[in-house]
């Protein structure tokens, strides 16, 4: 995959100072590659679902790996976190971290203990 | 010429204490903020999965014992698929629209930016669809705890690809009326990362809510 640098752009922090941040956007050949493989990675989602995989224990753990995937891809091109400043990847990741712990706490305060304190 | 128009968009600098647009940095604030709104809803949803006492159920067929009805299992896989498509389709377009924007190509960036408020559109109509469906099936909000989680889950989701699609048709609109150019790329960036983040919180929800029994 290539990446656009005629994109690339300059700031100019409080101090005046010009300095080059990553900004670098990806071009049409990565977008197309992008879409791609996010609508390979569905249909393989779908069919994994009509398959006789969804009655296995490998079932739930493969749907949530190819979600992650396409979660990530799109995060990190279509909005181009893989290129972009380190501050926005905080913004992002930081709260998606907690919102993701505190969603897998609250499932196993009322699945795991709830079960078990009845 | 588009390095030329690039040139002239990165020509106006804006004093910040981090060197970044704080525009930008207010609109990655908000989809944080909104990672805790959407978290909440799902978790919600997959708290009260399987928990509901009478169907109709989201994969399984169920009969009612006091008056005999056959219920079959709500979800629509393969139309839910479809809008999932035409959801991830819309995001390629937005890109392509953002792209447009900052080349200074007025005519594309007008194309890609109806394509995507035209996909959202449709993602909407699908949702429309399956609601109604939903109803006509016997499933409200009030049935059950599938139905409350599912209806308040999905519909928060269609409202945000609402507001999007409202963003997206403003845009388009000043573009017909003046034309959007490099100098107006951050105020479609910003649009482009709240439309991508709609997107991948569908990402989720098509696998948690739709997939996994």
């Amino acid at each position: 995959m290539t990446a656009d640098h005629s994109h690339s752009q300059t700031t100019i922090d409080a101090h005046g100072d010009a300095h080059a941040v990553e900004h670098t956007h990806p071009d049409w050949g990565t977008y197309k590659w992008v879409a791609l493989i996010l609508t390979l990675i569905t249909v393989a989602e779908v069919w994994i679902y009509y398959t006789p995989i969804k009655e296995t224990r490998l079932f739930v753990p493969t749907l949530l790996a190819l979600s992650v995937a396409k979660f990530a891809i799109v995060v990190m091109f279509y909005m181009h976190l893989k290129y972009d400043a380190k501050l926005f990847r905080g913004l992002f990741v930081g709260p998606l971290t907690i919102a993701i712990l505190i969603l897998i706490s609250l499932l196993f305060l009322f699945g795991h203990l709830s079960i078990h304190a009845a | 010429m588009a390095s030329a128009a690039v040139a002239d968009a990165h020509a106006e600098h804006h004093y910040t204490s981090t060197g970044l647009s704080s525009t930008k940095i207010a609109i990655w604030a908000f989809i944080g903020s909104e990672c805790f709104f959407f978290a909440s809803l799902i978790s919600t949803y997959l708290i009260y999965k399987g928990r509901s006492v009478v169907g109709p159920f989201p994969h399984e067929a169920w009969t009612n014992p006091a008056t005999g009805q056959h219920f079959k299992a709500i979800l629509n896989i393969p139309v839910t698929s479809a809008s999932t498509f035409v959801l991830l389709m819309s995001s390629l377009a937005m890109v392509l629209a953002h792209s447009a924007v900052v080349r200074g190509d007025r005519k594309y960036s007008k194309i890609w930016l109806a394509m995507t408020a035209l996909l959202g559109a449709t993602f909407l109509g699908f949702q429309a669809y399956e609601f109604t469906s939903f109803v006509h099936e016997g499933l409200t909000i009030k049935t059950n705890l599938f139905g409350s989680s599912f209806f308040i889950l999905t519909g928060f989701h269609g409202a945000h690809v609402t507001a999007g699609v409202l963003w997206l048709m403003t845009l388009l609109f000043i573009d017909m009326k003046r034309g959007l150019g490099p100098r107006d790329a951050i105020n479609v960036d910003i649009c482009a990362l709240y439309w991508h983040f709609v997107d991948v919180v569908w990402i989720a929800i098509f696998t948690l809510v739709y997939l996994i029994q």
